[in-house]
């Protein structure tokens, strides 16, 4: 029997467009533990609440869910601000943020989870929206809509963030405050506002995220844990708190997996990320692109 | 007290208890019992590494999903009696932790409590996919009816609830000795500030491994009966969230500077627990854990252990 060489390219494609998707998920993440220092475990809970509530416009009006997510941004965004307030107030600011302040996410993660449990079950909910049946041929290659959209928005997205942390001076300043606070105390903006601002701008694309993860595939709410392995893999990968590393790093986890589900099976494919993640954090924790 | 006067009133306080039990033909007592003596064993052990060194572990029901399904491996290979299995399930833990360890600890505190959840999943995988254990079905463990001690049968739930709560006793007084030996205090000066520690001569990495060994070892012995608990073990029960909260939630909300924290945390989160799932439901139960504990670390960093000890020394100064 020859190489199935057909398959393994199709898989590529698959896992290229998965991996746009999985740089969606991690911006958030990227932001908050890479530039901020702040692990922030639950992020994969607010992406699902992110699902839930495009799940729930699109059922009941019909409203496209990329639409719905973006018109929720400044919800989530205010949701970050408040998240980040207390846990300014409660951890960093008494130097208590390693222990509590992971315990702190944690028991959010689970909290959000068991109340989207109990409001809406554990049933997986899907949304319609008229690219989701539909795919294009290349060849023999298949680019199904239902991947190939969140992967442009994803893309979208991160070529935004980046303008954002490069060009403006509240995004430089965002990218200063890991740094050096003393440093941009100088420069005259307050750290604590600009880690604010970039923890909602973290929690904010997680409704697009959400949005996004209902497109591809059904939710239920425990599906989030599945991804805290992925976008820490990705971030860590990349190298913390680098954009273009994180995107580079979600392509790669995406061709991985693809590749492992085609050809080994599904069951197999969660196991890839957390193995990366092992791997990296023993061998090389700098990340692929770090110095 | 001396370390062997504080384990034989642990063992009479245990054999009390057992024995009111026992007299007033309490099923139930030993089936809720279990729970809680299993989870007072989760949370000394989690707080070994979690509250002594200050490393936070996420991945506690992996090692204890370790230690339950080496007892199914063994179930089926080979049945072993139960003691010898926890013996089993502590060293294949302690294995796995001391690798763990060796693979992340060097690393800054987040990663290792990042790759504990990594470990998880992995395993979770792992498990999934391995038919002989049950595979994603699950497995089933048929137990007697009864067993014979000493020339008596007793009932088998009373058997587990003994043996669970011998291993409760050794896990607090292992977690009492740390914390009055120089090995505790070593691990204090981790949690305190670790570059400093490693700046005055003391072998943090060494130190770090034995907290992950011990720690991860307890929890293998807590999951080793567990099987024979439940009669039917699937990975989504052995690998539950639960676990990995729960015993991140009893020693933070009972306090987490000594032994004492996690054994009030653990009895009171675990009765609590049990009252909720009989008369409510499981998941407002399980939703009860995660508020409690967001509210602890958020309004009582030293938990009840903490606010108790504020009071009394507030009553001192007066």
């Amino acid at each position: 029997m020859d190489f199935p060489f057909e398959l393994l390219v199709n898989a590529i494609v698959a896992g290229l467009l998965l991996g746009g998707f999985y740089a969606a998920v991690t911006a958030g993440v990227s932001i908050s533990f890479g530039m901020l220092d702040i692990v922030n475990i639950a992020h994969p809970a607010f992406i699902i609440l992110g699902s839930y509530i495009a799940y729930i416009v699109n059922i009941s009006f019909g409203v496209d869910p990329i639409i719905v997510s973006v018109v929720m941004l400044p919800a989530f965004y205010l949701l970050g601000t408040t998240i980040y307030q207390i846990y300014y107030l409660s951890f960093e600011k008494r130097g208590q943020e390693s222990l509590r302040g992971l315990a702190f996410f944690f028991g959010l993660l689970f909290v959000t989870e068991v109340m989207l449990i109990l409001v809406f079950g554990v049933d997986y909910r899907y949304v319609e929206a008229g690219y989701i049946g539909p795919s294009l041929h290349l060849g023999n290659i298949d680019f199904p809509l239902r991947m190939l959209v969140p992967c442009l928005v994803a893309l979208v997205v991160f070529g935004l963030l980046q303008l954002f942390v490069t060009r403006t001076f509240t995004g430089r300043a965002i990218l200063a405050v890991s740094q050096d606070q003393l440093a941009l105390q100088l420069m005259a903006a307050d750290p604590i506002r600009i880690k604010r601002i970039a923890f909602g701008i973290s929690i904010a694309t997680a409704s697009l995220a959400g949005a996004l993860l209902v497109i591809i595939q059904p939710v239920e709410p425990s599906v989030g844990r599945e991804y805290i392995g992925r976008v820490f893999a990705i971030c860590v990968l990349g190298g913390l708190g680098s954009l273009p590393g994180s995107l580079v790093a979600a392509m790669l986890l995406g061709v991985m997996e693809s590749i492992t589900a085609t050809f080994y099976g599904p069951s197999w494919a969660p196991a890839v990320a957390f193995g990366f993640l092992l791997l990296t954090l023993a061998f090389r924790p700098a990340g692929l692109f770090g110095r | 007290m001396s370390t062997l006067r504080f384990s034989l009133i642990s063992v009479a306080i245990g054999l009390v208890i057992y024995i009111c039990g026992h007299l007033f033909g309490m099923g139930y007592l030993f089936f809720a019992g279990y729970t809680i003596l299993q989870f007072i064993v989760l949370s000394s052990a989690w707080n070994i590494l979690g509250g002594y060194c200050g490393y936070v572990n996420f991945g506690s029901a992996a090692f204890f999903a370790l230690g339950a399904y080496s007892t199914v491996f063994f179930y089926k290979f080979h049945p072993l009696p139960i003691p010898l299995l926890i013996v089993i399930g502590a060293v294949v833990s302690g294995i796995v932790g001391l690798g763990m360890g060796y693979l992340t600890l060097r690393l800054r505190g987040a990663f290792f409590a990042i790759a504990t959840l990594a470990l998880a999943v992995v395993l979770q995988t792992l498990v999934i996919n391995w038919d002989y254990v049950g595979g994603s079905r699950g497995a089933y463990i048929v137990r007697e009816e009864t067993v014979l001690i000493l020339g008596y049968p007793i009932q088998y739930i009373e058997y587990l609830f003994l043996l669970m709560m011998v291993i409760a006793i050794f896990s607090l007084v292992i977690s009492r000795t740390i914390g009055r030996t120089q090995l505790g205090f070593g691990f204090a000066t981790i949690r305190d500030d670790e570059l400093a520690a490693e700046a005055s001569g003391v072998p943090t990495l060494r130190l770090k491994l034995i907290a992950t060994t011990l720690s991860g070892a307890l929890m293998g012995m807590a999951g080793a009966p567990f099987p024979y608990y439940i009669g039917y073990l699937q990975p989504a029960s052995a690998f539950g969230l639960e676990y990995g909260v729960n015993s991140i939630a009893m020693p933070i909300i009972g306090g987490t500077t000594s032994w004492v924290g996690p054994f009030v945390g653990a009895i009171l989160l675990g009765s609590l627990q049990q009252i909720a799932t009989v008369t409510i439901s499981s998941a407002v139960n399980l939703l009860i854990v995660g508020l409690l504990l967001v509210a602890f670390v958020i309004i009582a960093p030293n938990g009840l252990v903490g606010l108790v000890q504020d009071r009394l020394r507030a009553r001192r100064s007066r």
